[in-house]
């Protein structure tokens, strides 16, 4: 009791004390100077000397580290000591495998390594590689203006064959306008800078093949990948991502998705795809290399396949190394999209143009598949055989969908790596071409690919193959097959 | 280096702020009209924003007659190049059926391959009835026929390194190996004025890139101490590896590159020298073989030599060469490899043709004949350019020749003036050269005849006179005596 009185009573003696002191010392008397006629009170002194302390801190130098840059003997010793990684990592066995060697034109019928195969590995859809019309118009054309065009587009590396081929395609597909470029791998990873910049927003598959994956990296946009042909993850990925992104009216967005993709042979469905874009306000970019000439009534491509008109999609482009048997690529689209691509793509500025004979062999095949309907319905007919009679194939499974002229087998069950994987599919491979003469390949990929599909094999299907080729090509498949995955 | 006369820059200056006052001028009526018209854009973002096709919509378009003309004959000696009509000022071109035969300047023609040639046309025409157009399918799968084989062994012993690898595209050959061969936590140092291909592919590669000052051995050996003495940006981590990545010939200055000074310093840092030969394999060196042999360099010292078959070679595709494991590790990782289309048969007979009758193995004298004549050609041309006293950019020996024009009005003034007096050739301004440095390239060619530069040099000497791009003193002619009178000693 009496130590709870005595703390707070000891402390206000303190407090009291504390208080008189500073009222004296405010009034001692030299405190009372009169300058100037400003009466000058003992806080002012204090004040004062605050000031001082502070000005004195101030002009004091921080405590930095000193610096030291690095000696020159420092440098020589680093640069000495410094051990770079060898160039390239050690070969191993299967980098030095060499792959079959051709002897022939890679049409329906081939001779491979000395011997006679039929082929499923080239992707020459129409069977137009070897048709005398186009073979006809190379030959005119290499004699004219013989092999190469020797300059950039901006630099007379213009020739007419060229225009004329670019009116063609889209008069064909319907479009405005288009642009050839020289080389079908650098179409997409030139077109996708172009328009996308560091900033906007790109959603796109996750099994794009590396052309594009390259073009998206170089673009610097912000990129969201949705599950591979999978509408309701797009659906979400499109929701999530509107949510996000709410204020932004300059942001360009975009969907990219291939038409028949190189790496299941899917076929993106298209109509829903519009659907969902015209809710989003997204604009779409359609990768047709395996779907032109291909899928539609007359070959026009997803857009025909789906009944969609073609002004819905942006930007179109392709690869004319598959049903038009022929090299380079397109890209077709509004004049606005071409015109700004012509200045800003860098695969089409910076390189020079294609060869002028291939530009006139893809204006004979385009000629040839509108004269010629029906090559578009065998192709269909031979894919749709194919597909449904390697059902029941053991060990493997059909990836792709039965339209696609593309069949991707993958394994029903995957050994866990994917090495492993492409080793137990190459020599499948290997064992039927030895055995029963049937060229297929496997999807081999680099280690700069993104693309988490699995691997698998694939079988290009042509309108060339005739009804045995495809029953042999069945046998020969079911019964390796059979063979290795039983043992 | 181009030293800019002080006066010039300050006119280049003012045009060049006059252009673009003009555009903001026309630009803000623009946002006007089109406020009236409903804009159908219905809440997308507009596909190029506005400063972005600016320099496009309003200075390309004003001389956009002066590029992307169209040919319709082989690009040889001399072309027919197609005229152009516009109805609504420059803003679209359309074609019409008249020609005019002009003299090219502007093609990269270096050896005369460009059109049907006696050698490798009727070559072409067998292989092309034999392998058809195009393989459709890439490399690993069915691409590689008897005739890639052998092409790739026939560039490895022209170049000089034990093995090579062949695609369909310089470009992509660029864009797809960088990547494969340096990753993140490696460091590129390239030359600050390399072509675009190399920086999309250092870009793409996701590793470190420095610049070092263009053809200044000095400055790469800074870059290099500092670069390995301070290691990985933010962690200093050494380096994986360093690949310094330089050209033979630069295309927009015709100059060669230091390669010997590199090289040894290359060495001297352990870094690995990889070589962009696009211009100068068969152009350049005694026989052909590019810049290393004009140079005395050993090419078992450069790791990566690179190098495309459009300039002297009259086809398409490139090369990658080297040892024997780098090539096989490429073929095994390299995109461009595994997942493109392989080069067209006929075009890969015409790069082996080519190299033939370089090499004088089609039985004829004609590859040296091609190659004195394209070294001649360039070093009478260059200096009769520099004694009227234009400005000339480049060494001898290379075969490419900028004239400085500067000045923004000069470039469709020069271009069209040539073009009336039928001359064709080449102009470059932004943004394939610095904003100042506006220029006229000339490719000389085996196939120009000593007639032919005799008139073009007399046609661009008048139109230089007309334009004003004389920026130095033209030598006085030495007296010339009459025919028929001796010199009177």
């Amino acid at each position: 009791m009496d130590l709870a009185n005595y703390v707070p009573s000891a402390f206000t003696s303190l407090l009291n004390n504390a208080s008189e002191l500073i009222t004296f010392a405010y009034d001692v008397p030299f405190a009372r100077a009169v300058v100037f006629g400003v009466h000058i009170g003992g806080h002012l002194f204090v004040e004062g000397l605050l000031l001082v302390v502070i000005i004195f801190l101030l002009s004091q130098k921080s405590y930095k580290p000193p610096k030291r840059p690095l000696t020159t003997k420092e440098i020589d010793e680093l640069c000495d000591e410094w051990v770079p990684e060898s160039l390239i990592p050690p070969v191993t066995e299967e980098m030095k495998k060499e792959g079959p060697v051709l002897s022939s034109a890679a049409g329906p019928h081939i001779i491979i390594n000395g011997k006679e195969a039929v082929n499923f590995a080239s992707a020459n859809y129409l069977g137009l590689m070897d048709h005398k019309k186009l073979l006809d118009s190379c030959t005119s054309s290499l004699e004219k203006y013989g092999v190469g065009s020797c300059g950039p587009r901006q630099f007379y590396g213009t020739i007419d064959v060229h225009l004329d081929c670019e009116t063609r395609i889209a008069e064909f597909l319907g479009t405005p306008d288009s642009i050839l470029y020289s080389y079908g791998l650098s179409t997409m990873f030139s077109a996708i800078p172009a328009f996308c910049k560091k900033g906007d927003l790109i959603i796109v598959d996750e099994g794009v093949h590396w052309g594009i994956q390259n073009g998206l990296y170089l673009s610097r946009s912000t990129i969201v990948y949705f599950k591979h042909n999978d509408m309701q993850s797009l659906q979400s990925t499109l929701e999530k991502v509107t949510q996000d992104n709410k204020r932004a009216k300059k942001l360009r967005r975009y969907i990219v998705v291939e038409a028949v993709y190189q790496n299941s042979g899917q076929i993106a469905p298209l109509d829903e795809i519009i659907q969902l874009k015209e809710k989003y306000k997204f604009r779409v970019l359609l990768d047709e290399s395996n779907s032109f000439g291909v899928l539609g009534k007359s070959g026009r491509g997803l857009t025909e396949h789906y009944d969609v008109p073609i002004d819905k999609i942006d930007i179109i482009t392709a690869a004319m190394g598959h049903a038009l048997a022929s090299e380079g690529g397109f890209c077709t689209g509004s004049h606005r999209v071409i015109d700004h691509q012509r200045l800003s793509s860098s695969g089409y500025v910076f390189s020079a143009s294609l060869p002028p004979y291939l530009a006139s062999a893809a204006i004979a095949a385009i000629d040839v598949i509108e004269e010629n309907p029906q090559l578009i319905t065998k192709l269909r007919d031979n894919s749709k055989t194919l597909s449904t009679g390697l059902l029941g194939i053991q060990g493997l499974e059909l990836a792709s969908d039965i339209m696609s002229p593309l069949v991707f087998l993958r394994l029903k069950k995957s050994t866990g790596s994917l090495k492993s994987d492409l080793q137990l599919l190459e020599d499948l491979a290997d064992r039927v071409l030895k055995e029963h003469g049937v060229f297929v390949t496997t999807s081999k990929r680099s280690f700069v690919d993104k693309c988490n599909l699995p691997v698998g094999i694939r079988i290009y299907v042509s309108a060339a193959h005739t009804e045995s080729d495809l029953q042999k090509a069945c046998e020969s498949l079911k019964s390796v097959a059979a063979s290795v995955f039983t043992d | 280096m181009i030293t800019i006369p002080y006066l010039t820059a300050l006119t280049t200056y003012f045009s060049y702020g006059l252009l673009f006052a003009f555009g903001q001028l026309r630009d803000f009526f623009r946002k006007f009209i089109d406020w009236w018209k409903a804009s159908n854009l219905q809440g997308y973002a507009p596909i190029c924003l506005g400063l972005e096709d600016f320099y496009i919509r309003r200075l390309y378009l004003r001389i956009q007659d002066c590029f992307g003309r169209p040919i319709s004959s082989p690009p040889d000696a001399w072309f027919d190049v197609v005229e152009r009509v516009s109805n609504d000022n420059n803003k679209t071109l359309k074609r019409t059926t008249k020609i005019s035969r002009c003299l090219n300047l502007g093609s990269y023609n270096y050896l005369g391959f460009a059109a049907a040639d006696e050698y490798c046309t009727p070559r072409v025409t067998e292989t092309l009835q034999r392998y058809s157009a195009s393989t459709c399918s890439t490399r690993v799968e069915g691409g590689t026929t008897a005739l890639h084989v052998e092409l790739e062994q026939v560039v490895a012993d022209f170049v000089g390194k034990p093995s090579a690898m062949v695609t369909g595209m310089g470009y992509v050959t660029n864009s797809a190996i960088l990547p494969v061969l340096v990753r993140n936590g490696g460091l590129i140092i390239s030359d600050s004025l390399n072509h675009n291909s190399i920086v999309n592919g250092a870009r793409g590669s996701g590793s470190t890139i420095r610049v070092f000052q263009h053809n200044t051995p000095s400055h790469l050996e800074r870059v290099l101490r500092e670069q390995i003495a301070e290691g990985q940006p933010r962690t200093h981590r050494p380096w994986k590896k360093i690949i310094v990545v330089v050209e033979g010939i630069y295309s927009m200055e015709g100059e060669l590159c230091k390669l010997p000074e590199i090289v040894s310093i290359c060495k001297k840092y352990k870094a690995y020298v990889y070589l962009d030969e696009a211009h100068s394999i068969g152009a350049v060196g005694k026989t052909g073989r590019g810049v290393c042999e004009l140079l005395g360099v050993d090419t078992a010292d450069v790791d990566i030599m690179m190098g495309t078959f459009t300039k002297s070679f009259g086809s398409c595709g490139g090369y990658i060469a080297g040892s024997k494991e780098l090539i096989q590790y490429l073929k095994y990782t390299c995109p461009a490899h595994l997942y493109a289309t392989s080069i067209s048969p006929p075009a890969a007979q015409q790069i082996i043709s080519a190299i033939k009758v370089i090499l004088g193995e089609d039985g004829s004298s004609r590859g040296a004949q091609k190659l004195a004549q394209i070294r001649e050609n360039s070093n009478y041309f260059r200096s009769e350019l520099q004694k009227m006293g234009f400005e000339v950019l480049g060494d001898n020996d290379s075969p490419v020749m900028p004239i400085m024009l500067y000045n923004p009005a000069k470039i469709p003034a020069f271009s069209r003036e040539c073009l009336k007096q039928n001359v064709a050739v080449v102009t470059v301004a932004f943004p394939a050269t610095p904003l100042l440095l506006a220029r006229a390239r000339i490719c000389i060619s085996a196939a120009h005849t000593r007639e032919d530069m005799v008139k073009a040099l007399e046609v661009i000497s008048r139109v230089g006179d007309l334009v004003g791009i004389k920026y130095f003193p033209a030598e006085p002619k030495k007296p010339e005596l009459e025919d028929g009178r001796k010199k009177v000693e």
